[in-house]
This record gives structure tokens, C-alpha cells and sequence, in this order.
């Protein structure tokens, strides 16, 4: 019995007066995933990047995607800037998109690559109040278009800003991100799309775990050349997808400031009072209720005597 | 119908109607795309921060007057906690419709209850107990509609659970109003570092809905005495001043309390460096007018015995948490990102939906026994 199941039994049972679902609440607020042991995942060599956009190419082609604006070897997409001076992003009908960067002091302008990190204890997943999302043992995090109510709850909490929305349609507008190539390749055992079709190796696929042991293999072997992190590894609690760069992250559009804990880890504070409240304020109120009308109990019984 | 026709804020309401209605079945036939800057970064707009985080804590008196009424049996304040509950009621449903003009799939709303459940989520919590205070509410409301259509017996039963309700009415409120500031902990990056505290944001938002909703009600009840004076009764209008002290008295305890809590937060988080910057400016500007002159307002109301000063409180204390909400869901929302500013068309179709609550909430205090004690009632 592992410590999480052991703290799931334990309140389970010591809550059962309680009553209700509240249990499992409980549960996400004394738990903490990890992650699966055997979890896929994808590193990313974005110094190997020269931003041809095969990637984009290939995913489009995967997931079925709707023709782009500008065909894929037309380069001036790295020049758009949308509102706020922002550099592209992923939208309803790009799961994956490259930027370039360019870097003072760096020779060439470095391109990065951009898609949903597939996170270890995702937001979306632990946000969402129809259970619309799955992290598969496989490590991709999945989307189930059928029950999505569309409160876009998971776009507010996923700290990467990856879920987009189909904003367009007024009938079934659903959540659109990349899902890993679940469906049709991570399932089998295949790589993504985007990694199987890029030119320059840029990406390589394979369990998670030996993923990290090899980016730091690749830190170590040429000292100086790549900056001395692993995107993704312990961000957030960790993320599938995982990212090596010779300039800092935070000069290539990533966010630096995420630390180490998931997102539900700040939530807890909340779920933690959620089972105190139910239990303690109807016995506590009642008592209220006695204490400030006890004069008139009072009164009530001796005019009976 | 002349009648009708001579109160000019019918024409305004004809002419909100007028633009509005089109609109509001435009974003259900051409989607929210069309009616709302909602954006990838911008999930959330003006209809969940104006209808929800805004339009709930406005609504919290209805649990504040029952816990006093009922609970600490403070039948002084009775002849003003009908109107509490029914500001309650109607907030509560009216932040359900707007939540309804957001939603992606509103025909979908009662999936999170029956279909497909993710207990572990904040906002499941928020739609079961919105859902469950909801008819918590109704019931608490049922005497009133049952002097008005002449039912005793509904009456009796309620009479026979009110304390039950009414401590209901506590917990659920003190969940789902601390789960709406939950709601953001979610985006520990994204709120600004002042609106945000993961180990307080329920709180905070407990905390100011109680002198939200007290404030509301001194709001409609003043509102009620300017244009709906023939409707109420002696009773009522003698005991307004009185009222609107003893609920001063309450909202002043919150808004202290809610300014302590504040101050400990930037504590925590050591957040003064932030209060030099621009953002830290319209931080205080809020605190200032939003909090402590209210708070200023208030006591000296209670002191001087000036019901007058203590609805001028009410309405700054109202503002300021007007404000707070909408800097938390929007404005200082991605704030390391770019500023979002509503669509037209979203803020007129959330004007028109809240024209629609003031339609309604007229219409029921013309109506039912909410102002005016039922003289029909024979116990």
C-alpha cells in the first residue's frame, strides 16, 4: 500500500460520517500524483531546431487539421505578431506551432518549438468539473469532446496557456490541443507525428525516465554548450515534453517563474477546508443558535412551570 | 399600460431590449466568437466577471439575514430578511443565466451533476452548491409565495426546517463563495501577485461577501424606499433606518476583518514591493475606495446614528467589490501578458441580462409579500 492509497483509505473511512462525494476531495487534497512510472515523453534539442516547420506540416496532416492562412514553407509567420506584440501561438486549428528568436550574442536565431507539455498531474486535468480530460498510463493528456461542458476552466488554469478553444462554432465548440498522437500512434506504441517527421532529429522519443537521465548525459558531455536545466522536468511537477536550449529559457518565450509544484498543490489550501466546514459548522452553528436563543428558552420553560 | 408607458426607466429598459434581444440570439446562432473577445488567453469575459464573481457575493444576504433572523434569533431584523433572501434568490439566478450565455454548451450545464462527474475540481463544487442553495433559497422564499397564492401548509413545513435550511444556507455559502476565489488559485502565474494569495483567495472572497451582501441590501432596500415606497408597509419603512444600522454594524465587522486578512496576505507573500508600481496604485485606489472609506463611512453612520451616511457606505462597499472581482477575473488577469477589453457586443448583452434581473426583481417586489407583511395570515 503506497502512501497515497493509504491516505485515500484513511480519510475515505474517517470521513464516511460526512458522507457524500466529498471524499474524493479530500483525496485530491492529500494526494500527489507523480506521474506514471512508464510514461512516454518527448526531449527537445532546440539547438538542432532551423524552423523548416515540418513539425507544423505533420501535424496538421495527423490530426486532420483545416488548411492553413499560409502554406508551410512560408516563412513570414515567424515575423507575425499577434495582440500585445505576442510571437504565435497554438490556435483551433495549429496544435503546434515554431517561433524564432533572436538572441544577442547567438550567431543564428534560434527557433522553438511549441505544443502541449503534457504535464505529469496536468491543471486542465485536475481543473476540469466534468472530467473531460485523462492522462493515459502512456503519458499523453487527453480530451473528451463528449462531456466538455465548455467553462474553459482548463484554459485558465493551464499555466502554458496550450488548451484553445473553438470559439467559432456556435453548436459544438470544444477544447483543441495537441493530444500526443494518442489516438493514432502514442497508443501503438509510435512516436508523434511531429517527431517522426522532423528532418534535423531536433526531438527524441522515448520513456520519460530515461529521457531526463539522457539530457543530463547530454549537458554533461560538452560542457558549456547547453544551459545547465532541463525544461519540463520539474516544472509544474513535471512534464512529458522536455526541452534542452543553449540560451536561458526565459530569453526563448519560456516561463521560468513556474516552480516546481503542480497546480493543484496551490488549490489545496481551499480543498483541505472543504471537509473541516461540512463537518464542524452544523454542530457549531446549532450551538450558536442555542446559546444567542437560550433567553428565550428560558423564558419558555418557566412560563410553563 | 399608461402606467407603463409614464415611467421613463421602462423606456430605458425598451431600448436596452431593443439592441440588446438581437444580439443575445446572435451569440447563441453565430457562437461566442461573434459576441465576445474571449480568446485563447482570455478564456473568461464580462459574463462570468461581471454575472459571476460580481453578481454572487452581491447576493450573499440572503444566508447573512437568515443566520440572523433565524439562527441567533434576531427577529428585530425580520422585517427586512424577506427582501434579504429574495436579493439572494435572484442574484443566485442570475448568475446561473449568465453563466449560461458563457457557456460553451449551456444545454450541457447538468452534465458536471449527472453525466460526467470530476469531483476533485473547485468548480464542481461551485455548481453543486450554487445548484443546492439554489432550491435552499425557494424553499426559504416559499412562505412569502405561499401567503400570496393563500397555501398554508407549504408555510408550516418550511416554518417546521427553517433552522436546517439556514444552516445549510451557511456552509454552502461559505464553500462556493471561497470557491470562486478557489477558482483562481488555479492560476498561480496569472492573477496579479496583489488579488492573488493561494492560502487566502477563499477567504478573501468569503470574507467580502459578507459585506457584499450586506451592503447590497441596504442598496435595494434604499432603492425600494425611493421608487417602491407605496409598496411597503409601516413596518418596514419604520424599521429601515434601524435596519440599515444594525447591518451597517455587521458590514463593518466583515470590512475590517476582510482589511486585516488583506494585510496579513501581502505579509505572507511579502508583496509591498508591488505597491510602488502602477498596478500597486490601482490596488490601493480600490483598498481606498472600496474598503476603507466605506469602513470610515460605516462606523461613523453607527456611531452618529445616521442611517443616511450608512447607505452612502453601502453604495462605495458595493463598488469596491464590484471592483475587486473584475480586477481579479480580468483586469489584473494576465497581467504579464495584455490587457483584454470586452467586446461590444458582450457588454451590452451583460447590460441586458442584468436589466433583465432588475425587471424580474421589481416584478416579484410589486407582487409578493417581500416589503410588506401579508395581512391576510392566520396562523
Amino acid at each position: 500500500m503506497n502512501r497515497r492509497n493509504f491516505i485515500k483509505g484513511s480519510l475515505a473511512g474517517g470521513l464516511a460520517v460526512a458522507a457524500t462525494a466529498k471524499t474524493e476531495k479530500a483525496d485530491a487534497a492529500a494526494g500527489t500524483f507523480g506521474g506514471y512510472a512508464d510514461s512516454m515523453g518527448v526531449l527537445v534539442d532546440l539547438t538542432k531546431c532551423v524552423g523548416c516547420r515540418t513539425c507544423e506540416a505533420a501535424c496538421n496532416k495527423e490530426q486532420g487539421l483545416p488548411e492553413p492562412d499560409k502554406p508551410f514553407d512560408d516563412y513570414s509567420v515567424f515575423d507575425e505578431h499577434r495582440h500585445g506584440g505576442l510571437p504565435r501561438r497554438t490556435t483551433e486549428k495549429e496544435y503546434t506551432i515554431v517561433n524564432r528568436y533572436e538572441v544577442e550574442g547567438r550567431e543564428k536565431p534560434l527557433y522553438r518549438k511549441f505544443q502541449c507539455n503534457h504535464c505529469n498531474e496536468p491543471a486542465c486535468l485536475t481543473s476540469c468539473f466534468v472530467n473531460a480530460y485523462t492522462k493515459t498510463p502512456e503519458g499523453a493528456v487527453i480530451y473528451n469532446p463528449k462531456v466538455c461542458v465548455g467553462c474553459r476552466t482548463c484554459m485558465i488554469a493551464c499555466p502554458f496557456y496550450v488548451p484553445t478553444y473553438s470559439y467559432s462554432s456556435a453548436i459544438n465548440p470544444v477544447v483543441k490541443k495537441c493530444i500526443m498522437c494518442y489516438d493514432t500512434r502514442l497508443k501503438f506504441g509510435r512516436p508523434p507525428a511531429c517527431v517522426e517527421a522532423c528532418p534535423q532529429g531536433v526531438m527524441t522519443f522515448g520513456k520519460r525516465k530515461d529521457l531526463i537521465s539522457l539530457a543530463h548525459k547530454m549537458i554533461d558531455a560538452k560542457p558549456g554548450k547547453y544551459v545547465n536545466h532541463v525544461y519540463g522536468e520539474t516544472e509544474v511537477g513535471g512534464t512529458s515534453w522536455m526541452y534542452l536550449s543553449d540560451v536561458p529559457f526565459e530569453e526563448i518565450g519560456f516561463n521560468t517563474h513556474l516552480g516546481p509544484q503542480p497546480i493543484i498543490n496551490y488549490v489545496k489550501d481551499f480543498l483541505a477546508i472543504v471537509p473541516m466546514v461540512l463537518t464542524i459548522w452544523p454542530a457549531l452553528f446549532t450551538g450558536f443558535h442555542l446559546l444567542a436563543t437560550r433567553k428565550q428558552a428560558n423564558k419558555d420553560e418557566s412560563n410553563k412551570a | 399600460m399608461a402606467q407603463l408607458i409614464r415611467n421613463p426607466f421602462n423606456w430605458i429598459l425598451a431600448v436596452i431590449y431593443a439592441v440588446g434581444l438581437p444580439l443575445t440570439i446572435g451569440r447563441f446562432i453565430f457562437g461566442l466568437g461573434w459576441a465576445t473577445h474571449s480568446s485563447y488567453d482570455y478564456p473568461w469575459g464580462l459574463f462570468l466577471g461581471w454575472g459571476l464573481f460580481v453578481m454572487v457575493p452581491l447576493s450573499a444576504s440572503g444566508f447573512m439575514l437568515g443566520t440572523t433572523v433565524e439562527l441567533f434569533g434576531r427577529k428585530d431584523f425580520k422585517p427586512i430578511e424577506r427582501l434579504g433572501l429574495l436579493n439572494g434568490l435572484l442574484g443566485y439566478f442570475f448568475a446561473v443565466v449568465f453563466l449560461q450565455v458563457d457557456l460553451g454548451q449551456p444545454w450541457r450545464l447538468v452534465y458536471p451533476m449527472f453525466v460526467s462527474l470530476g469531483p476533485a475540481a473547485v468548480l464542481f463544487l461551485v455548481a453543486w452548491h450554487v445548484a443546492t442553495y439554489l432550491s435552499v433559497q425557494i424553499a426559504e422564499l416559499v412562505p412569502a409565495a405561499s401567503e400570496f397564492m393563500g397555501w398554508i401548509k407549504p408555510k408550516k413545513f418550511i416554518k417546521s426546517i427553517v433552522l436546517g435550511l439556514t444552516i445549510a444556507g451557511i456552509i454552502l455559502s461559505t464553500l462556493h463563495q471561497g470557491a470562486l476565489g478557489a477558482l483562481f488559485t488555479y492560476a498561480p502565474g496569472k492573477v496579479h501577485p496583489l488579488w492573488f494569495s493561494s492560502a487566502f483567495q477563499w477567504f478573501h472572497f468569503f470574507c467580502s461577501s459578507i459585506f457584499a451582501g450586506l451592503s447590497m441590501l441596504i442598496v435595494v432596500s434604499t432603492l425600494s424606499k425611493w421608487f417602491l415606497k407605496w409598496r411597503c408597509d409601516k413596518t418596514f419603512l419604520e424599521s429601515l433606518d434601524r435596519c440599515t444600522l444594525g447591518i451597517s454594524k455587521g458590514a463593518s465587522l466583515a470590512l475590517i476583518t476582510y482589511l486585516v486578512i488583506k494585510f496579513i496576505a501581502l505579509a505572507h507573500d511579502n508583496n509591498w514591493g508591488y505597491l510602488l508600481t502602477g498596478w500597486g496604485q490601482w490596488y490601493l485606489f480600490e483598498i481606498t475606495f472600496g474598503a476603507i472609506i466605506p469602513l470610515a463611512l460605516f462606523t461613523t453612520a453607527i456611531r452618529s446614528n445616521r442611517a443616511g451616511l450608512a447607505r452612502l457606505a453601502a453604495f462605495f462597499a458595493v463598488f469596491g467589490i464590484a471592483l475587486n472581482r473584475l480586477n481579479t477575473a480580468l483586469i489584473a488577469f494576465n497581467w504579464n501578458l495584455y490587457q483584454e477589453i470586452p467586446h461590444w457586443r458582450e457588454a451590452i448583452i451583460a447590460i441586458m441580462v442584468y436589466a433583465t434581473y432588475i425587471v424580474v426583481y421589481r416584478a416579484v417586489l410589486y407582487r409578493l409579500p417581500i416589503l410588506y407583511t401579508w395581512k391576510g395570515d392566520s396562523k
